[in-house]
């Protein structure tokens, strides 16, 4: 603006000047504190992601030494004997998943299917905002409702009720993802379908679902590495067992628990077998996102 | 679908008292009940979930009605925990889950606001994808895995280290919040854990809410000779802002909600403690740590309405939080 000036008038008065300074300064000023903020904002990337590496570090560091064939194919011994391991719950915690996922997987895609294509309805805005807030809940509430409808009546814990409890938190971010998948299936594929005479429910479920699915998949194993790893509702329903136990109506043995009743006690061994129990679990909850991101390469890899 | 007309015998014979068109197929029919199944199935899969929320209400309610009758509005006021006597108030900890939320929120929120804005605006592509990612594991780390890390890295830090010197070096223990001896487990170590495990979803709802941001609300601020933090600050946080409240609230519910990191770091000690380094307790840690202790039928109730108070403000915060989301979401 000042030179603008300068060229113009030809030669600047004093007073001109002084408010071209003025402005210069001003800019610098304003330059400045845009350095300074975008500046500030490259420390919070570097202190929010300093956690992530840290709990890494720790997690190799104390746990990779107590991880051997025993970890995986012993059960826990009692405090003061060396060695010992989890495999019960390792198997305990693959268990677990497998129920949420029976009952959780359905009633989601369900539900999911449902809010794409009545999206408009008064039940799917109240289902989608329902949704969202019940996937806010607290897991522990999830347990206490649980402990509540299914432990409480039969009088004892079981691997059901823990499954049951897992499962319920899966419906909410299944229900969701599914919607969101669904509704990114191009219109004219469904229009063409039932152009060549295919009903309602089969251009849903053969065209629609099938052309989701890699989606829909993702957002399952998604919502199952998030439960894999919960301990709060298992305090209540599973319990945890010292023992080596499949069945469904009993307590069952689950990483995160022992995770848990580990680190709280007192014992150096028990503290280094939670640390690689810890490992074990981000492990399976790392292999399932993993899965998780295959299964959407593949979905843009085949295009169809 | 039209079929109807043909099915309805009346205005068949009315006109010229043959069938207007073919009878259906075998097939259509077929296709039709499939069609109401389906439908209807989907329906109920759909009606799930406002049930199971309404179960969770219903029996968390029913288990904790004994403590509520027995004790009214006394529960929430009252700091008396003594399950010999049989007293019961939740106070503390509803104290205790307030000042751990807040502090988490207070240390989060500027850090999650500073990665959305960096990630959405700033960050250079090939850090984008890696930094977005980091963040986004903060969330999947599971959160027994907060409490072990907590109690064997994050406490002794604190106590040898952090917490002197907040107090002497700094000479904060003139101010009652950093006051008294250093515990470790702590208020202090319930906040900052807290803080790590809900700057990932502030972060993620902050960083949904800025890419709705149209391109032309930067473009105009740029024109008018805007620097590049003018930008964001005059241009795109004042229009994605009830967005990125809701995102604040919805960390909130989170970490109102959290368990078991808590249970681990916050020292469980049921009394009102004007510092931070004290030792507290929150409504979720209260519950999961007394539970399996829990022995007299009031004991057990007076924890399931600590669980029903818990389920109560968080559903309001939740719906709070989605519905100022959805505000912003909106405008698109």
């Amino acid at each position: 603006m000042a030179t603008a000036q300068t060229t113009r008038r030809g030669a600047p008065s004093g007073r001109q000047r002084a408010v071209a300074e003025r402005t210069q300064r001003s800019i610098r000023r304003r330059r400045a504190r845009s350095h300074v903020m975008i500046g500030l904002m490259y420390v919070a990337a570097v202190i929010a992601t300093l956690p992530l590496l840290l709990i890494v570090i720790h997690l190799i560091r104390l746990g990779a030494s107590s991880i051997n064939l025993a970890f995986f194919t012993q059960t826990q011994r009692p405090p003061g004997e060396a060695g010992g391991g989890m495999a019960n719950a390792i198997v305990g915690t693959l268990i677990l998943i497998g129920i949420s996922g029976i009952v959780g997987l359905p009633i989601g895609i369900g539900a999911g299917l449902y809010l794409a294509e009545k999206r408009a309805t008064l039940l799917a805005t109240t289902v989608r905002f329902l949704a969202d807030v019940l996937n806010g809940l607290p897991s522990i509430v999830m347990g206490i409702f649980a402990w509540q409808l299914l432990v409480k009546p039969v009088q004892h814990f079981s691997a059901l009720a823990g499954g049951i409890a897992l499962g319920a938190m899966m419906i909410p971010m299944v229900t969701r993802t599914t919607e969101e998948m669904v509704r990114l299936v191009p219109i004219s594929l469904r229009e063409a379908a039932l152009a060549l005479g295919y009903s309602r429910w089969r251009t849903s479920l053969s065209i629609v679902l099938r052309t989701a699915l890699g989606g829909i998949v993702t957002g399952a194993l998604v919502a199952m590495a998030r439960i894999a790893g919960e301990t709060a509702p298992l305090l209540f329903t599973a319990l945890g067992n010292q023992f080596w136990s499949t069945s469904l109506r009993a307590p069952i043995a689950a990483l995160p628990l022992q995770i848990y009743n580990y680190a709280i006690s007192p014992y150096d061994d028990w503290h280094a077998q939670a640390w690689a129990a810890a490992i074990v679990l981000v492990g399976i909850v790392f292999i399932i996102s993993l899965a998780a991101r295959v299964a959407t390469r593949r979905r843009y890899g085949t295009g169809d | 679908m039209t079929d109807v007309v043909a099915r309805d015998p009346s205005q068949a014979t009315a006109a010229t008292g043959t069938p207007t068109r073919p009878s259906r197929s075998w097939t259509e029919i077929g296709s039709e009940i499939g069609d109401r199944i389906y439908s209807w199935s989907i329906t109920g899969f759909a009606a799930l979930v406002p049930i199971l929320l309404l179960l969770i209400f219903i029996s968390v309610g029913i288990a904790a009605w004994p403590a509520l009758r027995t004790f009214g509005f006394t529960f929430l006021t009252s700091s008396d925990w003594d399950p010999v006597a049989g007293h019961f108030g939740a106070a503390p900890a509803i104290y205790g889950t307030i000042v751990s939320s807040i502090l988490a929120l207070v240390i989060a929120t500027p850090l999650a606001l500073g990665v959305a804005v960096f990630l959405s605006e700033f960050a250079p592509n090939w850090l984008r994808g890696p930094v977005a990612f980091a963040v986004d594991l903060l969330a999947a780390v599971p959160s027994v895995i907060y409490g072990l890390w907590g109690i064997f890295v994050l406490i002794p830090f604190l106590r040898e280290f952090l917490m002197p010197f907040l107090r002497d070096t700094l000479h904060l223990g003139v101010l009652p919040l950093f006051a008294g001896p250093a515990y470790g487990s702590s208020m202090l170590a319930a906040g900052l854990i807290l803080a790590i495990m809900c700057l990932p979803y502030i972060s993620a709802v902050t960083r949904e809410v800025l890419m709705a941001v149209p391109r032309s609300q930067r473009e105009a601020a740029v024109g008018l000779g805007a620097t590049r933090w003018e930008v964001i600050r005059d241009a795109v946080i004042p229009y994605a802002r009830s967005g990125i409240i809701g995102g604040i609230i919805l960390g909130l519910g989170r970490a109102l909600g959290e368990t078991m990191a808590v249970t681990m770091l916050i020292g469980n000690r049921h009394e009102i403690a004007a510092s931070l380094f004290a030792p507290g307790y929150t409504m979720a840690s209260l519950i999961a740590n007394e539970f399996s202790e829990a022995t007299g039928d009031l004991h057990l109730s007076a924890l399931m309405a600590v669980g029903f108070v818990l389920l109560l403000v968080t559903f309001l915060v939740n719906a709070l939080a989605r519905w100022l989301v959805w505000q912003t979401a909106k405008e698109r």
